[in-house]
């Protein structure tokens, strides 16, 4: 049986996630902002046979409780966490932050320096124990820089580097650390665009995110078909793409 | 033509939908976008899960088990959850629904907004007996948990109440205890009418799962002929012959389906007569005795995806009616005649007898003892829906229901004389809310 620690469950990629592990009657530590939302939840997850559910109600970017995050979900849950989804993140309103670059450091707060803030202690720990696997949700918006949504693919681009030099210096210490890169999915987060067949559901995503987790892998695209699209994308020469209305 | 509803008939325009995350976090029901209507998973036949010129809330989203004890079955959740999800979460763990609909792609909020029946009729009753409490959220913004003791008459309004009474958020029911997902089942030969009832009364006690296929188009002798289904879960000793790892499964996810509209000449008065023939002929022997999996005996047509395609872009008409017992035998006969008579032939036609339990809502299809009879049409034109007005004509003579989930076209007056009760409902009804449906019958 597994530990496993979710940071912004509330997130409908995440609640996926979590319903797998909890049919595999799996232990879970949920930490999310909003305590209704986190309620509902741990009961869903009960409900649907999770051994265990225990909830903390803690905002991303309140970073001085993060070095002790995960001592207390394993206080909480009795034992040694052995799994770590960071699932939290804003769609940033790209037209805002053009305007302000208040909003647009929140954003990047949010959707980067939390996730090193949270991770930086327990990747020491991961790699003291020799094991764990930490899996983090970043974007196929991150891959390259669009004019439409440039500041929440700058912040999934860092998160995915910053992964990148993890999973190198992890690696010898037996700890995977999974980059998930979901394209377009049918969330709260995206309600408000237009929906086209490259949609996914969250629960494809959430059981791509369970496998990927599974069979430690690096880099998994959810869907899997983004890897071709991203891979010519990427090699779209700058020149070109400069002028492309993306 | 997004959110349509499922026979594709009518087309609502300009409708807008909003869909709802979290039941703490709706949107104000007096505001812009009014009248709003709560709706599931759009498996209504006709406009009653429509909203033309109004806001549709789409509340699939709240698919959230909140409570469940495994000691006695006693579930609450969210409306959003479907009836596939309990199935594919509580089957593994021996639960099974109280009762179902023909469908499990229906929500929990669907089931209790139209008073669903399943094969287990005659003996469970509907879907909203078995609601013991429900939270309603309406428009002037209470939350107001409610069940037979706590504002009762606002509970029974909301059972069958077409999702006009507030905002169902959660509701709680039992669910009931299985060995196995096995079912042991008979197919017998009714050569008529008689037959059918003969064996329908015959099999109440024992079987608590029953309903039958009617070829509509035959007459003279054989009117009425089918195949008579009568079902009940398998005994221990054959779960018991199983791996036990395997004994509670999940029905199969749908493995075929309709990617397109096919043609809708395919399916013409002589094409369904020759479907409704083949199919009575296929059962060679009088009596064919099975023990299978649940999924094909309760949910034959969730095999095929968007099967509602099958009946071309036109879409297709479902009528379904309740004759009360007292005028059964005649009142069926004269309906079946009607269609017989009509050339119009349904290709799937699904007739039982229910139980005389009493009705749950003032706007519960299922009124007590009586036989429903339900038919497809497909949406041919004017002649489908004047033969839709003589069987009401029929259904009234005889102080019966027709269904408004299945409704497309009902007259208001035929409305009122279904509904003889509308009067303690429209004291519940939300301002807020309404549908299609309500605005044609309640012009």
């Amino acid at each position: 049986m597994s530990r496993i620690l979710v940071f912004g469950c509330t997130s409908a990629i995440a609640i996926e996630a979590a319903r797998t592990w909890a049919s595999r009657k799996e232990r879970l530590f949920l930490v999310a902002r909003d305590p209704q939302k986190l309620q509902v939840l741990a009961g869903d997850l009960r409900a649907r046979g999770a051994t265990q559910v225990e909830t903390l109600v803690m905002d991303a970017l309140d970073f001085d409780r993060h070095p002790s995050l995960l001592e207390t979900a394993e206080q909480a849950l009795g034992g040694p966490i052995d799994r770590v989804l960071v699932a939290h993140g804003v769609l940033s309103d790209e037209a805002r932050g053009r305007a302000d670059y208040g909003a647009a450091e929140r954003d990047l707060k949010v959707n980067f320096l939390s996730v090193v803030s949270i991770l930086t202690p327990i990747a020491n720990t991961f790699e003291a124990r020799k094991q764990g696997v930490i899996a983090v949700i970043g974007s196929v918006a991150g891959d390259r820089g669009r004019q439409s949504n440039y500041l929440y693919g700058t912040s999934k681009a860092a998160v995915a580097t910053f992964l990148q030099g993890l999973r190198n210096r992890l690696w010898k210490s037996g700890v995977a650390v999974v980059t998930i890169k979901p394209g377009f999915v049918d969330t709260p987060m995206t309600a408000h665009l237009q929906k086209s067949p490259l949609f996914a559901s969250p629960q494809k995503v959430g059981r791509g995110i369970v496998r990927a987790m599974d069979r430690r892998r690096d880099v998994v695209y959810l869907p899997a078909f983004w890897r071709p699209i991203l891979l010519a994308v990427i090699h779209i020469p700058e020149a070109l793409f400069k002028k492309m209305s993306l | 033509m997004r959110h349509p509803s499922w026979g594709r008939y009518p087309i609502a325009e300009d409708q807008r939908v909003t869909p709802v995350f979290w039941s703490h976090q709706l949107p104000d029901l007096t505001g812009e976008g009014g009248p709003f209507l709560p709706r599931g998973l759009g498996r209504s036949y006709g406009d009653s899960c429509l909203n033309p010129r109004g806001t549709l809330l789409d509340l699939t989203p709240l698919d959230r088990l909140l409570d469940f004890d495994p000691l006695t079955g006693l579930l609450r959740c969210e409306a959003g959850v479907s009836l596939d999800t309990l199935i594919r979460v509580f089957v593994p763990r021996g639960f099974f629904l109280p009762t179902t609909p023909g469908t499990r792609f229906v929500t929990v909020g669907g089931a209790i907004a139209n008073d669903v029946h399943g094969k287990n009729h005659h003996q469970a009753g509907t879907f909203g007996a078995q609601v013991r409490r429900l939270e309603l959220v309406r428009s002037d913004g209470s939350r107001i948990v409610c069940s037979r003791e706590q504002h009762p008459d606002l509970f029974r309004a909301t059972i069958g109440g077409l999702g006009l009474t507030g905002i169902i958020t959660w509701a709680e029911f039992p669910l009931v205890p299985i060995d196995s997902h096995g079912i042991e089942s008979e197919s017998i030969k009714t050569r008529d009418l008689e037959e059918f009832f003969d064996l329908s009364e015959a099999s109440e006690a024992d079987w608590p799962f029953i309903v039958s296929w009617v070829d509509v188009t035959a007459s003279g002798r054989g009117l009425g002929r089918g195949l008579f289904n009568r079902g009940r879960f398998a005994s221990r000793e054959w779960a018991e012959r199983l791996p036990a790892d395997r004994r509670l499964q999940p029905p199969k996810e749908p493995g075929l389906s309709v990617p397109f509209d096919l043609p809708g000449f395919l399916l013409n008065p002589f094409t369904i007569r020759w479907f409704n023939r083949l199919y009575y002929a296929k059962q060679l022997r009088d009596r064919v005795h099975a023990v299978g999996h649940f999924g094909p005996f309760f949910y034959p047509l969730d095999a095929i995806r968007d099967w509602n395609r099958g009946y071309g872009r036109r879409g297709f008409l479902q009528w379904q009616c309740l004759v009360p017992w007292a005028q059964a035998r005649p009142g069926i006969r004269g309906i079946l005649e009607e269609v017989a008579a009509s050339g119009l032939g349904s290709p799937v036609s699904v007739m039982k007898t229910c139980g005389s339990m009493t009705p749950e809502g003032p706007l519960s299809f299922m009124q007590g003892r009586g036989v429903t009879l339900a038919m497809d049409f497909p949406m041919s034109g004017q002649d489908v829906l004047d033969l839709c007005n003589r069987l009401d004509a029929r259904v009234r003579d005889v102080g019966g229901t027709v269904y408004p989930a299945k409704d497309a076209r009902m007259s208001p007056a035929s409305f009122r004389a279904f509904f003889p009760r509308l009067e303690e409902f429209l004291r519940h009804k939300d301002p807020a809310l309404s549908s299609g449906f309500w605005r044609r019958v309640m012009p």
